[in-house]
């Protein structure tokens, strides 16, 4: 039993179609990696988890439940993150900790004094004398101090500083380890390959990739360079090559890793010097999601978007 | 580059921010004012009428704490009796909160910071707040001086009533600009600003009550001098005018400015020269619950509230004593407050009235209560704790106790602190105090009704919820303050909530209007309910 499992999930506000259908599984024990351009649905697809938007159309469940009409006991089984933390500026950290903590069932106080350690935050200060990152670790201490099946985390770490990533990181492979599910919605690659078992990219309110990153990654075009003694031609007839184009000399071409054995046969036969291959970077892998559709396969969103 | 580079510009981004704001102020105070001096010049149109006000004004002990010294039985002097206070007042809170706008409200934001990096001198920020607030005052001075002068009152007493006005906030924007530099937060240094004139308040009421009486003409005594709000009055206008007083609070904005520069001088952007303070690091028992936040968020507005209701129930229920002698021969006067109060008693009429008005203002509290959950809502707090254990129904349930229970005991408190002003005054405190505290209690069907309104409006129209909570208010405002006057048709007066609320202690108590009231108050705060719990947060 998927803890979130959404399928064709349709809200609009007004004349937008903030999510156009979109479908998200996360199982029990992974810490699921949610990406996607900003405006692309995410947070409205966590604040529809959250049982504070209503959905137009589709089914949502959590955690076996609805997620609108079951919403208080659901959210005792799980702690939220915003990804833009506001708090009461005239409460003490400290007291916006327990105050969470309280409304929310309880919240483990021996956690709590050592997350605000680990976290190096002053719980005394006023809230609203606290920077952006120090009111995020308020959110983040504040959740993950409660003893929950779920972590619904929007963009957590945006204001942190690397040591403060780091020590985010640490915590929370350790509510993993307990057993925990995390949804982790984020911009920071390093952040999602270091943590994520699996990623959903969505865009323009679909999904548009869901998988290990693995799996995401073969799906994505290897980059190759290649020298050859004779002048290459014909390449870009091959089947799976695309954006032949010669630099210094060489050429540079991408080609899809299923086809990437044929191509090497045939290049063979111009005398091949020199040959460098390279698997796509998350970033690219990202970036071809997030700034539409040049290479490859057009997401489905994207085309949608034209 | 000098430390005043960039003064100009951000004078002008000052103006562009604030033109609504200071535009409305500074076009509203003549019309305010010449509103005012048309009423007056109503109320006492011949020279006995006046003379009877003045006599009234110079002995009063009320009159002299609220209204000032009364200079003379000329039209000008009851113009400025009448209108002095609230003009001062309104002009030293619209400069002190515009001034912390320009100045530590934007470093508080890190606007400061960002300006601060570009092309702008240490001093820039503070000159431009100062030129653009001291300017608006000078303008809105010049315009409500021309127009008391276009109402047919002599030019130069118009020009002094005027300048006495402005001089109010001239000198509490040096006040503002000192403040500014104290505190980190911009609230702090608008209660600090706003503090001080509370004091400059008293101590000129205090100097006011203390002073001697001179034919037409109070004297006022030592304390009234150490105020600002004093000052205005120590210019005489229309009472043979002492223009140098109007040197005063100029003297007090080059030596705040000099304050001020100095402070700043020796401060980072963004500190203060009080420390921020601390708060526990655990949440006490009590917080933790939405009643316990509730509570904690709304205490110390409560507190504020209780005080001014306390005050001001007690000087009015003082001051209803007096309106028999006040008004007896003033039969437009008299006539107003029948028409306020209803019955044929002028001090149950009087009391009846000042109970309506603390029903009407407390309908501010309430709105401004309630509206707390929309603001909460904006700045994403709400979507915070909706996502823990606590339910819409329960969260909203909460607010709406507070803000109505908020304004039982603050209504309950101006009945009974009416009661015992005047039961002081007039024998049997006790029994008077029992009897308006009751009498006041049979106003809050109509409170329920404003709070059903917002509620409705929050559950049901949120992004129209503040504008249209605040105009609904101000409808009920003008239907009940000038109805009567403007012989508007019942239907109309109808519509208003405290149309409904029997006039009690000059009419007799009506069971069936508040139960009705009270149901009307169910079913909107049920709709408001209902329509929050279906609909999407935040919308």
């Amino acid at each position: 039993m998927p803890v979130i499992a959404i399928d064709g999930l349709v809200k609009s506000f007004g004349a937008v179609r903030a999510l156009d259908g979109l479908d998200l599984r996360v199982e029990a024990g992974e810490v699921h990696g949610f990406l996607g351009p900003n405006g692309s649905g995410k947070s409205t697809t966590i604040r529809v988890l959250l049982g504070l938007l209503r959905r137009d159309a589709g089914d949502v469940r959590l955690l076996d439940a609805d997620p609108w009409r079951d919403a208080v006991a659901l959210h005792r089984r799980l702690a939220y993150v915003p990804g833009d933390v506001n708090l009461w500026p005239n409460l003490s950290g400290g007291e916006a900790i327990d105050l969470f903590g309280a409304l929310r069932g309880g919240l483990d106080r021996r956690r709590r004094d050592e997350l605000l350690e680990r976290f190096d935050l002053d719980p005394t200060k006023k809230c609203r004398a606290y920077s952006k990152g120090n009111r995020q670790k308020v959110a983040i201490v504040a959740a993950f101090a409660s003893d929950v099946e779920l972590y619904v985390l929007d963009e957590p770490t945006s204001g942190l500083d690397p040591l403060m990533e780091a020590v985010f990181q640490e915590e929370v492979r350790r509510l993993t380890d307990g057993g925990a599910t995390v949804l982790l919605s984020s911009h920071v690659l390093a952040e999602v390959e270091a943590l994520c078992d699996r990623v959903s990219i969505i865009r323009a309110g679909r999904t548009v990739e869901s998988g290990t990153l693995t799996e995401l990654r073969h799906l994505a075009r290897t980059t190759v360079t290649v020298e050859t003694a004779r002048p290459l031609t014909g390449v870009e007839e091959l089947p799976g090559v695309h954006e032949v184009r010669p630099v210094d000399g060489r050429t540079r071409l991408e080609v899809q890793p299923e086809h990437l054995d044929e191509l090497l046969a045939y290049l063979v036969r111009f005398g091949v010097r020199a040959l460098t291959s390279a698997p796509p970077t998350l970033e690219e892998l990202f970036l071809r999601h997030y700034d539409g559709a040049s290479n490859g396969r057009v997401p489905a969103g994207a085309e949608r978007a034209r | 580059m000098s430390a005043f580079t960039g003064t100009g510009r951000l004078a002008r981004l000052a103006l562009r921010r604030d033109r609504i704001k200071l535009g409305i102020w500074v076009l509203g105070t003549p019309l305010l004012g010449v509103g005012l001096a048309g009423s007056v010049s109503d109320f006492y149109p011949d020279e006995p009428s006046r003379v009877r006000y003045a006599e009234t004004a110079a002995t009063s002990v009320v009159a002299r704490a609220f209204n000032g010294p009364i200079v003379g039985a000329d039209l000008g002097a009851v113009v400025v009796a009448e209108t002095y206070i609230t003009l001062a007042v309104l002009a030293a809170l619209v400069s002190t909160f515009a001034v912390v706008r320009h100045t530590r409200q934007n470093e508080e934001t890190g606007r400061a910071e960002l300006l601060g990096a570009a092309v702008v001198g240490r001093y820039a920020l503070l000159t431009a707040a100062l030129l653009v607030v001291v300017g608006a005052n000078v303008a809105s001075g010049v315009l409500l001086g021309l127009a008391f002068a276009a109402t047919g009152l002599p030019l130069a007493g118009s020009l002094a009533a005027a300048g006495a006005v402005a001089g109010v906030g001239v000198a509490f924007t040096a006040v503002a600009a000192v403040t500014a530099q104290l505190s980190v937060t911009s609230r702090g240094a608008n209660a600090l600003a706003a503090a001080t004139v509370g004091v400059a308040f008293l101590l000129r009421a205090a100097g006011d009550v203390l002073g001697e009486r001179v034919g037409l003409r109070v004297e006022s005594a030592w304390p009234s001098w150490l105020s600002p709000l004093g000052w205005g009055n120590q210019v005489r206008a229309f009472g043979g005018e002492r223009w140098w007083v109007l040197a005063l609070p100029v003297a007090l904005l080059v030596a705040g400015t000099a304050l001020a520069f100095t402070l700043a001088s020796r401060r980072d952007v963004g500190a203060g020269l009080l420390a921020a303070r601390r708060g526990p690091a655990r949440a006490a028992a009590g917080l933790l619950s939405p009643t316990g936040l509730l509570w904690r968020l709304h205490r110390g507005a409560l507190l504020g509230w209780a005080v001014a209701v306390v005050i001001l129930g007690f000087s009015m229920g003082v001051a209803a004593d007096e309106v028999n002698d006040m008004i007896v021969e003033n039969a437009a006067a008299a006539e107003a407050i029948a028409a306020l109060g209803g019955g044929t008693d002028l001090v149950d009429a009087f009391l009846a009235a000042m109970l309506g008005l603390f029903a009407l203002t407390l309908g501010a509290y309430v709105v401004q209560a309630l509206l707390r959950t929309r603001a909460d809502e904006s700045d994403g707090i709400l979507e915070a704790v909706l996502a823990t254990a606590v339910s819409r129904h329960r969260w909203l349930l909460t607010q709406i106790s507070g803000a109505v229970l908020g304004a039982v005991a603050l209504m309950l408190l101006a009945g009974v602190s009416t009661g015992l002003g005047y039961g002081l005054v007039a024998g049997d405190a006790l029994g008077h105090a029992l009897e308006l505290g009751g009498a006041a209690v049979l106003r809050l069907p109509a409170l329920l009704v404003v709070a059903g309104v917002v509620t409705a409006l929050f559950g049901l129209a949120p992004r129209w919820s503040v504008a249209l909570s605040w105009a609904v208010l101000m409808v009920f405002l003008l239907l009940g303050q000038l109805g009567a006057v403007l012989d508007l048709p019942q239907a109309v007066l109808n519509l208003s909530p405290y149309t409904h609320v029997p006039s009690v202690p000059a009419v007799d108590p009506a069971v069936l209007p508040l139960v009705l009231l009270t149901g009307v108050g169910a079913v909107l705060l049920a709709a408001g309910l209902a329509g929050f719990r279906h609909r999407d947060v935040p919308s």
